[in-house]
């Protein structure tokens, strides 16, 4: 199942142990994008040392998924340690915009609800408010979502955005109708 | 074959103008107050001149054409919600007299198609209704080829108007106010959009795929839709989706399970990001992937000739 039916892109999370030295960071990125990932976050946790002496560091990418494997593949010729590879956090990426009164409606409640009744987590908001925050305003959310919850938690959208007299631009997902 | 042509707008014209080309003869037309038969064929641009003239087809009662001796009914009267009349006794009558009938008028089988193929199945005649969805695209011909179960899914960009104020709005960064009013000033938009942005037009073409999809299984009306229109986007909803490679459109979606009309996110550089007053619809098939079928989804010489398409599938 795919989230844009179209040009399905899909987030991974990839953990990496890198060497505590300078560039080491920058030379494992680059293999990402290279190959065409395209970085949505890293946790780098520099206090924290994995039992080798490593630094763990976790990127979420998103790619599609014929390119996945070339990620991976590029970074461990790159000379890179990766300890683990998208297969058991794989999610969805899932887009969609909200319109309407979405401060006066209370935003944050609206997104934490959408995350605690459905399988998703929001993992970027853009809010644009052309007339300010008290007229019409628009969102753009992205969420993730576990891959088999993807019909769900757009229903879920719906029903807070419903309740919130919101209107809700959806992705097309297949089996949705 | 011989047609006989009820409803004399753009279509109905159209159809009359482009059916000797194709090998057809006009025995009967009716306006909605006239009408004109001649079992010998008409004379196509006499009847024409004299609708633009004295804007009716001709001197008889328009019941003289549904009396007429033809061998295919064309229901080209303005499509219209409910009951569908009058457009559904046309089609009745002709199926009692065993005649074949192609519509362009959406509403009898958008709006009473269980009825319909009862009439159809009691009766010699055919019914076809190519002209009911996206106008000149073969959707409902290529549905039929492949076979009803081997399509899971339609969905497209239904409606020209909708689209042409959406790819406007998303182009310029202007309101929908701004480009609803440029639309109708260009003839792209009528002076009464409704039909149009708030998704009927969209949602009835999508409730005839849901009706051929499920094959008889169940039937569905246009109240059985779900459906939303474009009134409320904002030019700032289009922005945010623009900055991340995406647009909106109106877009339709029809399975065996029902009908769903809104607008929806979409890949910029998709197959449902067209521009402008055209079509698209993607059929998802069980063993070939998806299919893109675009072109022309409105106008009377483009819906003519999906009509004449049908006459020619009957014929075979």
């Amino acid at each position: 199942m795919a989230a844009d039916v179209d040009a399905a892109t899909r987030a991974y999370t990839v953990r990496l142990e890198l060497v505590d030295e300078p560039g080491e960071l920058l030379r494992a990125l680059e293999p990402i994008s290279a190959n065409g990932g395209n970085l949505l976050s890293i946790y780098h946790e520099r206090g924290n040392l994995t039992p080798r002496g490593n630094i763990p560091v976790e990127v979420d990418l998103e790619c599609r998924p014929d390119r996945f494997d070339v990620v991976v593949e590029a970074l461990r010729d790159a000379g890179v340690t990766v300890i683990q590879a998208g297969e058991d956090a794989y999610t969805e990426q899932v887009t969609v915009l909200l319109v309407g009164h979405l401060v006066d409606t209370d935003l944050s409640d609206t997104l934490s609800r959408v995350e605690s009744c459905s399988a998703a987590s929001v993992t970027d908001l853009s809010l644009d408010a052309p007339e300010g925050t008290d007229d019409v305003s628009s969102a753009r959310v992205h969420l993730a979502v576990e891959s088999d919850g993807v019909v769900d938690a757009l229903a879920t959208v719906r029903s807070v955005a419903e309740e919130k007299d919101l209107q809700v631009v959806e992705p097309l997902v297949e089996g949705s109708t | 074959m011989k047609l006989a042509v009820v409803g004399a707008g753009a279509v109905g014209r159209s159809v009359l103008a482009l059916a000797g080309g194709h090998g057809h003869e006009v025995v009967a037309v009716a306006d909605s107050k006239s009408a004109v038969v001649d079992e010998d064929g008409l004379d196509a641009s006499a009847v024409l001149d004299r609708k633009s003239a004295r804007g009716r087809v001709g001197e008889a009662d328009p019941e003289s054409a549904l009396e007429a001796e033809y061998d295919a009914l064309v229901e080209a009267t303005p499509t219209t919600l409910d009951d569908a009349e009058p457009g559904f006794s046309h089609v009745a009558r002709a199926l009692e007299r065993d005649r074949d009938v192609v519509l362009a008028n959406k509403g009898p089988v958008a709006e009473r198609y269980a009825d319909l193929t009862a009439l159809e199945g009691e009766s010699e005649g055919r019914v076809r209704f190519e002209a009911t969805v996206a106008g000149a695209i073969p959707v409902l011909g290529t549905i039929e080829d492949y076979g009803r179960s081997q399509v899971t899914a339609a969905r497209g960009i239904l409606n020209g108007t909708a689209n042409f104020v959406l790819s406007r709005m998303a182009a310029e960064g202007l309101s929908y106010e701004h480009v609803l009013a440029e639309a109708q000033d260009l003839g792209v938009a009528e002076a009464d959009p409704t039909f149009d942005v708030d998704g009927t037009d969209a949602a009835l073409k999508c409730v005839i795929l849901a009706n051929v999809l499920s094959d008889g299984d169940a039937t569905y009306a246009l109240a059985d839709a779900d459906v939303e229109g474009i009134r409320s986007i904002p030019p700032s909803a289009l922005d945010l989706a623009g900055e991340d490679g995406r647009t909106v459109r109106l877009v339709g979606e029809a399975t065996a399970d029902g009908a769903r009309v809104g607008p929806r996110l979409v890949p910029e550089e998709g197959p449902l990001a067209v521009t402008g007053t055209r079509n698209v619809v993607q059929l998802e098939t069980e063993s070939a992937g998806s299919l893109e079928l675009g072109g022309r989804g409105a106008g009377g010489d483009e819906t003519a000739s999906a009509v004449l398409a049908d006459v020619r599938r009957l014929e075979r």
